[in-house]
């Protein structure tokens, strides 16, 4: 009876041992991937399927190029843009499947909900989709890194480029929730600083088909300037009637959040000398335009920032895991924000420790279609906007990771 | 000028581009209160059907070169005839059942449809131009008047009045109207009323269709157009009582213009507006402002 105790504490203690050990490497020799994203609402063009193509790549090009002794797998959800869902999957992804990363993430409400759970799981969230900045600020945690852009980044470009050549008047269009407001607050700050002024602002409810009342409102502000503080469709549409009730081109536009892929559905006819800020334009340089043809070939589609950094991120974290022979969150955190990112995405790429990854953004003009050459010749990047200065700096951040 | 704080000339402006999106309105709940009022059926594909009439219009354009005039009316016959078959093979078996279940059929073929345009086309959707003879605007003194929207009004309300009088005047609405009441009565005189039915639910789509073609230049075509627009357009019919004819036109261009002043009052509740009246309605007039209780 004794030795049949003891044999089973022996048991238990080598065992044990043996997860102990296990842990420290990588379990179940498998990386497990999740791609979370909007496969079928608004989003679904800028991320979607594109973002999921993006991860394949990376995953392919990782084994290619590291020859890994584990095995790298992909799973991939729509969230549908609801954060129950997003966290619902998260859970399930990290408890019952083995996911070590949930991954994209577009639509804030979806990431703050994930990266609480990837934060009471230990496993690492990379953002490539969403925009708000509390995401490293007020929300941030030492697992998350948000990767690609956020409305910062873009008020920082957009608005102060706009400001600085004349447009010193503005009237905001926004979209009456979390993210819009955001824009707007950060923009508005932004035009204030570069000694333009706020005439006014019209929230809009989220989403609207039809804008004819905001514009006109917009127009009688008189502001030389009309900020959409929105996104996708909302902006789409904005822009195509801005057009129609004649207020483009006495007012100009300045769309604050614009995906090349808004730009293509538009065309452009209807965006022709708008600003926008980018992180990632396709014909910036041989390396860009190398990977972007190869993603071309596969979706028919230009990829968007967000899917261009969706790929950056996750080989990114790839080669973390490799170099640290580990999968746990807080030793592969450690090595991605000490290795810097130098690749065709991220230029002068590094995380800092509230989790923000800062490179250098693009401040894009788009092209009339007299200056358009070939398919998808849309931009003409007038300034890059380098690493340090398109972020926000770390002293103004009210994350708590951050010390001052 | 000012009234309540706001430039009498923004106001104008606003009730202008109100009658516009009314008009809109107005064309869709009378499709939909024209099914309802025959056919006995809530048809919620009546949005995608709307969004397959902008589509049909944009393929139109650029894969077959048909023009925005012709689209007119060639989307319509398009989608209706679609509708046909949708009643021929499927809404027909539900007519002795629930209300409820012609809802869910209709409701799940708008998934399907939505689906299938968003498989082909994202869901950024496509830009269909302004036709030329409609570009440019005229200055009204108070507002900048696109020449488009002038004839969308214009467009919608006489189609609006025209399927009113077919319905309320001529004989062919007669038996219509008569088929609906006692099938047994009318069809023992010799009139094929299931060809009736059929022709009647085949012209409610093809209504939304038209709607369609009409918005195709304003909004971007996209696969999710008409379910953002399906469910105000709901709430219109319930407001003017379902299946009246003429309730619904008048209620579909009232709540536009309803809608056009929260907008310049309190932008942030215009989406809204026409659900509390809704609700004000039910409670008040359970059958709808122009509905026979």
């Amino acid at each position: 009876m004794q030795t049949k105790k003891l044999t089973t504490l022996a048991c238990a203690a080598a065992f044990a041992m043996l997860s102990g050990a296990a842990s420290a490497q990588i379990s179940g020799d498998t990386v497990k991937v999740g791609v979370l994203t909007d496969m079928s609402g608004t989003y679904s063009d800028l991320a979607g399927a594109g973002a999921v193509l993006a991860t394949q790549m990376a995953i392919e090009d990782f084994i290619a190029e590291a020859k890994p002794a584990f095995k790298v797998e992909m799973v991939s959800a729509d969230h549908q843009n609801k954060a129950d869902i997003a966290s619902n999957k998260a859970r399930e992804w990290f408890e019952r499947e083995g996911v070590d990363t949930a991954t994209e993430l577009v639509t804030t409400s979806t990431a703050l909900a994930v990266m609480k759970v990837a934060k009471e799981m230990n496993r690492v969230a990379l953002m490539s989709g969403p925009a708000s900045t509390p995401i490293t600020n007020e929300q941030c945690n030492d697992v998350t890194v948000h990767y690609t852009y956020d409305t910062y980044a873009l008020a920082n470009g957009t608005a102060k480029a706009v400001t600085q050549q004349g447009g010193d008047t503005w009237f905001f269009l926004t979209a009456d929730y979390a993210f819009g407001q955001s824009l707007e607050r950060d923009s508005s700050a932004v035009v204030t600083a570069n000694g333009g002024k706020v005439l006014g602002s019209v929230r809009h409810p989220f989403p609207a088909s039809d804008f004819s009342s905001f514009l006109l409102q917009a127009q009688a502000s008189g502001a030389k300037i009309i900020g959409l503080a929105n996104a996708g469709a909302d902006t789409t549409n904005a822009i195509k009637q801005a057009a129609e009730f004649g207020i483009t081109p006495k007012q100009a536009l300045a769309g604050l959040l614009m995906f090349i892929s808004d730009v293509h559905s538009l065309g452009l006819q209807a965006t022709q000398g708008m600003y926008l800020t980018t992180g990632f334009y396709w014909d910036l340089d041989d390396e860009t335009r190398a990977w972007s043809k190869r993603f071309f070939d596969k979706h028919k589609r230009m990829p968007t920032m967000v899917q261009a950094g969706q790929y950056s991120s996750v080989l990114h974290y790839l080669r973390a895991v490799q170099a640290t022979g580990t999968d746990e969150a807080g030793k592969v955190m450690a090595q991605m924000k000490a290795t810097p990112i130098k690749d065709f995405f991220g230029k002068n790429g590094r995380i800092r420790e509230d989790g923000r990854m800062v490179h250098d953004m693009y401040l894009a003009q788009v092209k009339t279609p007299a200056e358009s050459k070939y398919p998808w010749d849309y931009y003409d990047i007038r300034q890059t906007i380098p690493a340090e200065e398109a972020f926000q700096p770390l002293a103004q951040s009210k994350c708590p990771l951050v010390k001052k | 000028m000012e009234i309540f704080g706001v430039p009498s000339a923004l106001l104008g402006s606003q009730l202008l581009v109100g009658l516009i999106n009314g008009s809109f309105y107005a064309i869709l709940s009378l499709g939909l209160a024209i099914i309802f009022g025959l056919l006995n059926i809530i048809n919620f594909t009546h949005g995608a059907q709307y969004m397959m009439g902008a589509f049909v219009a944009w393929i139109a354009l650029n894969k077959l070169g048909i023009n925005y005039w012709v689209a007119l009316l060639f989307a319509p016959i398009v989608v209706g005839a679609l509708g046909v078959l949708i009643e021929r093979t499927m809404l027909r078996k539900l007519y002795k059942l629930d209300h409820l279940y012609g809802l869910l059929l209709t409701f799940g073929l708008a998934l399907i449809f939505e689906g299938i345009f968003r498989d082909q086309y994202g869901i950024s959707g496509q830009s269909y131009p302004v036709p030329e003879l409609l570009q440019g605007g005229v200055n009204l003194g108070f507002m900048f008047l696109p020449i488009y929207r002038g004839w969308v009004v214009v467009a919608a309300l006489t189609v609006c009045f025209a399927t009113w009088f077919i319905i309320e005047k001529t004989k062919l609405g007669a038996y219509l109207r008569a088929g609906t009441e006692n099938p047994q009565m009318v069809q023992a005189l010799g009139i094929n009323v299931p060809l009736l039915i059929t022709f009647t639910y085949g012209f409610g789509v093809a209504l939304a269709a038209f709607a369609g073609v009409l918005a195709a230049p304003i909004y971007q075509v996209s696969p999710l157009m008409g379910s953002n627009l399906i469910i105000v357009v709901f709430a219109v019919v319930v407001i003017g009582g379902m299946g009246s004819i003429m309730g619904s036109i008048i209620t579909g261009l009232g709540l536009g213009l309803v809608e056009g002043l929260t907008r310049v009052f309190y932008p942030e509740a215009s989406a809204v507006v026409v659900f509390v009246i809704m609700v004000i309605v039910l409670l008040v007039r359970p059958a709808g402002l122009f509905g026979k209780a």
